[in-house]
């Protein structure tokens, strides 16, 4: 094998049709009001977390929606379950329970985690 | 459905090609990578079709590789384009034929932005009188060589001891067409059949016989551009982009790919080497690679001209699968050996051999 | 009141703006170019947002010119006209000259030729359609592809001619965002297990119901909904189509496998209105509609006296505003015809 000074870089592109979607499936059969998410913003701006690390409840959102669950993983556990974001939802999607819901469906589908 | 489509949109985006009188600028890359390229081109206009091709000696480079590269500045380039133009002049032609894809899209940019902004054209007419006392035209017609191929195809194909067959199996060969993006995506009323459904190469194939493949990532750049290539540690993305376009036209199995820009042949052709070596991966059938051919090579393959004599062997995928399939008889021995029969040392590690 | 108007254009404005004047009074000559009247109405199968069958608007408008001050022209088109003194002359292309003391042009809209954006491959790839071409599926009751099986994935791409610079349309069709919700509605309704994607580029829900039927699209439906404008439709190796957006709420490129795809085609001037724009020396905007003499208080109004406008051939409405500015520009006739024509 040569080694030519630089590599293939991994495509940055959402698969949707590759991507596993059992996170956010699980999710919504227990807290239905996320469906009617926009994204619009609200609960990241009032976030606690989102004050001071790279944890966007917005963008987590879009994230299990398209399956990308390797982006959520770590992140979801930032969350200090405060509950601001509840109290601004215009869609009143219950958004503190969808972390909660979140954070179990990591645990029962990665396996490995304790 | 399809082709009731494409039609509609070729038929908008038709260009005036010259019939003869041209002016020849070459491509830097073309001329030394792929050197029986515009050799044929030459041979074919002036020795089959009896066209006059006139060259200059002393025209330069275009520049555009430092110009895409940040070192050489728009002003310096206009003037660089404007000299060839002043030469032009000199010897009478009005006609440019263009070798090169990054040069077509140099000179249409230079143009559109002189006729735009007429200060432009102005200052550059100055800079020419201080540094050489040149004078210009602008062309009256502006044509890329593979819009000239294009124009003579049915010539091409009147004349064709091989088309583009399986000899094997009778079927049509399967054609991954690829054009430069300067050639029509910047504008696209530059490029025959405009720049989502280009016509100037898949006319060409249709035209000798063969079959063109619609793949996804059909309009994906091949991922050249100096700027991210020229230096070693961007090379990683550059490349990424021709793994992209391989991995989504390996479903299609096809035969070979056609270009006519001279960085897209040298990615598509260079770079099945340095994925081999990466990962191991290679794209064309068991386990080899593609063919990347410039449509004056396959027009030559078509019009029966000794492979060898084109070049085919100082690609880096050997063409010999392509020549089996179309039924060219070519001889190993020759290969690399001289005009004059001396023999030249063989590469290592040919690909496709 | 006595007088005599000519409607140019027999779809929902001028069937109303007919009627309406008929029972002022008025004796009026209604000019249709097809030979069917109705217009764009008798493409919707339903309308939004309450889901309603488009024949009863159709029919309602139907009742409301069967009136004896109605004169009907069908199968004749309006080739140009010029002014006398306060009196019109209109020429129609079968030849005949018609007077008369007011005209009001409801000359309607032309969809968008989607065949114009080349990278969604509309008449080159099978199973691209736009949404007039959805609505006869829904008439038909069976939703099929090309090859006869049913789709699975639907994508609906918003802002197709709208909102585009490359194809020279500025401006929002209005419309389009609300009919794919119910479309992307209807397609659940009728296949309950597909999946169906809105690639928007905004969700412009600015009617009475609109934005609770976005809300039914997600809550209900299960409809998904990608802010991201489709760049690039293929086709892979097993006949899918397959398109690329930006989900820029996450920043980072997508890409899709579609069984059908549906294109929003927006609302541009109809043809034979610019034609008369030109002809009569009428003001356009830089959309090509026809431009109000007000933009408040005076939108049925042009720059010629004695001359309305009513419908679409102004900028892009809904049926149920059409239907309103038809009877405002009878009201601006009436008013004319009574106090303003010399």
């Amino acid at each position: 094998m040569e080694k030519f000074g630089f590599t293939l870089s991994k495509a940055r592109v959402i698969d949707y049709d590759a991507n596993d979607r059992r996170i956010v499936d699980f999710i919504l059969e227990r807290e239905p009001s996320l469906k009617a998410c926009i994204e619009c913003g609200c609960c990241s701006a009032t976030c606690t977390t989102g004050n001071f690390t790279g944890f966007s409840l917005r963008e987590i959102h879009v994230l299990l929606k398209r399956g990308e669950n390797d982006q959520v993983r770590k992140k979801i556990k930032k969350c200090m379950l405060c509950g601001k974001c509840s109290l601004v939802c215009p869609r009143g999607v219950n958004t503190r329970n969808v972390v909660f819901l979140a954070r179990q469906a990591f645990q029962k589908f990665d396996s490995y985690a304790v | 459905m399809e082709n009731e489509g494409k039609k509609k949109i070729w038929s908008e985006y038709q260009k005036e090609i010259a019939d003869d009188h041209f002016f020849y600028v070459r491509s830097c890359i073309r001329q030394s990578f792929y050197p029986g390229s515009e050799q044929f081109f030459l041979d074919f206009m002036r020795n089959v079709l009896g066209k006059d091709v006139f060259e200059n000696p002393s025209h330069t480079t275009c520049t555009g590789i430092g110009y895409h590269g940040d070192i050489v500045p728009l002003s310096t380039i206009m003037t660089v384009v404007a000299r060839h133009f002043a030469l032009m002049k000199e010897s009478g032609y009005k006609n440019i034929a263009i070798s090169c894809v990054t040069s077509f899209g140099i000179y249409t940019e230079i143009l559109e932005t002189w006729k735009h902004f007429p200060e432009e054209l102005e200052k550059t007419r100055e800079y020419l009188f201080k540094a050489t006392g040149r004078e210009f035209d602008i062309p009256e017609n502006m044509a890329h060589t593979s819009d000239i191929i294009y124009k003579f195809r049915n010539e091409i194909a009147a004349k064709a001891k091989n088309l583009l067959i399986n000899r094997k199996t009778g079927e049509p060969l399967k054609v991954v067409e690829h054009i430069g993006c300067h050639y029509a995506k910047m504008f696209p009323k530059f490029g025959v059949g405009g720049a989502e459904f280009p016509r100037v190469l898949s006319g060409m194939a249709e035209a000798w016989g063969g079959e063109v493949v619609d793949y996804p990532e059909r309009r994906h750049c091949c991922g050249f551009g100096f700027r991210q290539y020229l230096v070693q540690a961007n090379r990683g993305y550059s490349i990424s982009n021709t793994a992209k376009k391989f991995s989504s036209m390996e479903p299609y199995k096809p035969d070979l790919v056609l270009t006519n820009c001279p960085g897209c042949n040298m990615f598509m052709d260079k770079w099945q080497y340095t994925i081999k070596e990466m990962e191991g991966t290679t794209y064309g059938a068991e386990g080899d690679s593609i063919p990347v051919l410039t449509y004056e090579e396959l027009a030559g393959l078509v019009m029966g001209y000794n492979p060898w004599d084109l070049g085919l062997q100082f690609h880096m995928v050997q063409s010999e699968p392509l020549l089996r399939k179309m039924g060219i008889e070519f001889s190993g021995e020759d290969k690399f050996k001289t005009k004059d029969g001396r023999q030249m040392p063989v590469p290592q590690n040919l690909i496709n051999a | 009141m006595t007088g005599n108007v000519v409607v140019v254009g027999g779809g929902t404005a001028g069937m109303e703006a007919a009627g309406q004047l008929a029972k002022a009074g008025l004796s009026v000559t209604l000019i249709e170019k097809e030979k069917d009247l109705g217009g764009h109405l008798k493409e919707w199968y339903h309308l939004f947002p309450d889901r309603r069958p488009g024949e009863e608007v159709l029919s309602y408008l139907k009742t409301q010119i069967a009136h004896d001050n109605i004169r009907l022209l069908t199968g004749n088109g309006v080739g140009g006209f010029h002014k006398k003194g306060s009196d019109f002359i209109i020429n129609t292309s079968s030849g005949d000259e018609i007077k008369a003391d007011a005209v009001l042009l409801t000359t309607g809209f032309d969809l968008f030729k989607s065949e114009r954006k080349e990278e969604y491959g509309y008449g080159i790839y099978d199973n691209v359609i736009t949404s007039p071409d959805l609505e006869k599926m829904f008439r038909s009751g069976e939703i099929k592809l090309k090859n006869g099986k049913t789709p699975e994935k639907i994508g609906i791409v918003h802002c197709v001619g709208s909102r585009d610079e490359k194809v020279g349309n500025l401006y929002c069709s209005k419309l389009c965002c609300v009919t794919a919700v119910k479309q992307a509605i209807e397609l659940k309704e009728i296949l309950n297990d597909c999946k169906v994607f809105c690639f928007y580029m905004d969700m412009r829900m600015g009617g009475a119901l609109y934005e609770e039927l976005y809300r039914e699209a997600q809550e209900k439906y299960g409809i998904a909904f990608i802010r991201g404008k489709v760049s690039e439709v293929g086709v892979n190796i097993s006949k899918k189509l397959v398109v690329k957006a930006e989900d820029t709420l996450s920043g980072r490129p997508l890409k899709m496998e579609l069984d059908l795809l549906v294109l929003m085609a927006g609302m541009e001037m109809s043809d034979g209105g610019s034609k008369l724009a030109s002809a009569g020396k009428l003001d356009i905007g830089e959309n090509r509609f026809f431009t109000a003499a007000d933009n408040h208080f005076g939108s049925n109004r042009s720059n010629v006296k004695g001359l309305f406008y009513a419908g679409t051939c102004t900028a892009p409405m809904n049926i149920t505003e059409t239907i309103s500015h038809a009877r405002s520009a009878v009201a601006d006739i009436i008013d004319y015809l009574n106090n303003d024509r010399k």
